[in-house]
């Protein structure tokens, strides 16, 4: 075998060390991106732990994860229950903030006018913080449940509304150039044109949206106590709390924070999906 | 499809299709984007629009394709424009990003009303002319710069329009494509027989399409002169490497500098 053979295979050597090395690391940092959030959560719950034992903090001030994870499960009725009704509360206002926000962005958007006349009032509400305005809402709404979803929605079809108002008039210009020469009608250019043009803005503010319905039913619920409807995660971290029952407490905050990923997840998910084929956020080029 | 040969006649033999006359168009009161444009457009004319940035050529075709009206003077078709006589390619793909390539090309029949069913042959058909027939379902992301372009076009010929606006529309791709697109276009043209107009920055690429080349100047936006390239197509790489070639590259190059105001 000739010097000049072996040079070359040294080098086509070293070209799939290269490609070798660079599939590693992009595989551990696949792992990494799961395995060392988890690795921080156990570390700090034993941190947690020892802090307690060592100082021998009483329960009723700080209690150690067992006692948590103790009242995690044997409160699992009681907090399983008021999950699912701030669940609810959070979603179908999600619902609503979605059909009213990108709703009203068509609106606005097929005619100035309206845009001009009510879009200051969307702002207006959005920078009210529902705290605030949430006891007005349980005196002049009668019922808890519909109180509740109004909170809710106040808080999460802003952020609907605007981004799909920014999507719906970020379409190409050259592509509106071209729905005008083939003489496209109105009709025509929002379906195939706008819409699709908006739909990757409409769905940043949905999941921006989701988080925020979560805190406006958690918020409502705070404000409107319990009476009849059954009791939500919010007003039983409270209660729990006038208790003193602080593990209760942390399970409750346990569940909402849990709820809250969820929902971030789902909704990233369903982004991913509805864009993965033509979406620059969703590419996932080599190298 | 049907097919329309009039470049096969002569330049002065030829029906016209569509005339500007007196065409000025100022914008916001001062800026003169054209002045006093003339110009007669035959059928199966390929004329290039060439000229330094600024000369009013994207003008002239946003005025002829109706998105802009001129200020003075007017643009006529001749027997009236219908639906589906115009197609446009610009600089940009202008694809719909969300659609496949098969649904983009799909799209002016869809905008006059047309299922996919009823177009679907006419869709493969022009896929087929610009060699994209296996991409139907592929999305534009997938595809290359040069392969994107190609979709562009069969979009715009796949109303079997009477007269196809090019704005600059390979000026983005490397040299290679350009010249194997330039080859094409030219191919194509001769297919379907229908009549362009191309604007270009490129001396050497409106010599080797066009047999019409109108050099504009600017400040203000104004036809200079029209040379005409008489050498009969097709065209093909022999051409580029021509004594023929040359000369012509040489008069319009001599133009367009007369056009950017140095001596020639
Ligand atoms: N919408 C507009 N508003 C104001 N001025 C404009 C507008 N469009 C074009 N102009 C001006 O008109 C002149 C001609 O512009 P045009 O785009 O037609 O030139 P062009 O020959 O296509 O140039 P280029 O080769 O750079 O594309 C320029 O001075 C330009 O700034
Ligand atoms: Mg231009």
């Amino acid at each position: 075998m000739s010097l000049a053979d072996d040079r070359g295979l040294a080098l086509g050597g070293t070209r799939d060390e290269d490609e070798i090395r660079r599939a590693r690391a992009a595989r551990v940092e696949r792992t990494a991106k799961w395995a060392l959030p988890l690795v921080i959560m156990v570390l700090a719950i034993l941190g947690w732990g020892w802090i307690v034992t060592a100082n021998e903090i009483p329960h009723y001030i700080l209690p150690g994860p067992d006692r948590v994870w103790d009242s995690l499960v044997t409160d699992w009725g009681i907090l399983l229950e008021a999950a699912y009704l701030t669940g609810w509360i959070t979603l179908v206002a999600l619902v609503l903030a979605v059909v009213g926000g990108a709703g009203l962005a068509i609106l606005f958007n097929q005619s100035r006018m309206l845009e001009l006349s009510f879009y200051p009032y969307a702002v207006i509400l959005q920078v009210t913080p529902v705290v605030s305005i949430a006891p007005l809402i349980f005196i002049y709404v009668d019922s808890k449940i519909a109180g509740m979803l109004l909170c809710a929605w106040l808080v999460a079809f802003f952020p609907v509304l605007s981004s799909t108002t920014l999507g719906l008039n970020s379409v190409d210009h050259n592509l509106r150039d071209l729905f005008r020469i083939y003489g496209a009608n109105r009709w025509q250019r929002l379906r195939y044109l706008q819409l699709p043009s908006a739909l990757p803005y409409f769905l940043g503010g949905l999941r921006i949206a989701g988080g925020l319905s979560l805190i406006g039913a958690v918020v409502a619920e705070l404000v409107a106590g319990t009476g009849g409807i059954g009791t939500g995660l919010a007003f039983r971290i409270q209660e729990a709390g006038y208790r003193l029952n602080i593990a209760r407490m942390f399970a409750a905050l346990a569940l909402v924070a849990a709820m809250g990923v969820f929902i971030f997840a789902a909704l990233s998910l369903l982004s991913h999906l509805l864009l993965r084929k033509w979406h620059e956020s969703a590419l996932s080029r080599e190298g | 499809m049907a097919v329309r040969h009039h470049d096969t006649l002569p330049l002065g033999q030829r029906p016209p299709l569509l005339r500007l006359s007196h065409v000025d168009k100022v914008f916001g009161g001062d800026v003169v984007a054209l002045r006093d444009m003339t110009l007669q457009v035959n059928q199966g004319d390929f004329i290039s629009l060439l000229g330094p940035s600024g000369c009013g050529k994207s003008t002239a075709l946003r005025i002829i394709s109706d998105l802009m009206h001129p200020t003075r003077g007017r643009v006529e078709w001749e027997g009236g424009q219908g639906q589906g006589d115009l197609g446009v390619v610009f600089q940009e793909p202008t694809l719909m990003p969300w659609a496949t390539v098969a649904q983009n090309v799909w799209l002016p029949f869809r905008l006059a009303g047309k299922s996919y069913a009823e177009v679907k042959d006419d869709v493969l058909e022009v896929l087929r002319l610009v060699g994209l027939e296996k991409f139907l379902n592929a999305y534009p992301r997938e595809l290359s710069g040069g392969m994107k372009m190609r979709v562009s076009i069969a979009r715009a010929i796949v109303t079997n329009p009477r007269l196809i606006l090019m704005d600059e529309p390979f000026a983005a791709l490397d040299e290679i494509t350009r010249h194997k697109l330039n080859n094409d276009l030219l191919q194509l043209k001769a297919k379907i027989g229908c009549t362009v107009i191309f604007v270009t920055h490129s001396v050497f690429e409106s010599v080797f399409l066009s047999d019409r080349i109108v050099v504009m100047a600017a400040r203000p936006g104004r036809v200079l002169t029209e040379l005409q390239v008489d050498t009969p197509y097709p065209r093909g790489e022999a051409f580029r490497t021509s004594a023929d070639y040359a000369a012509h590259a040489r008069r319009a190059s001599e133009a367009l500098r007369e056009a950017m105001g140095e001596p020639a």
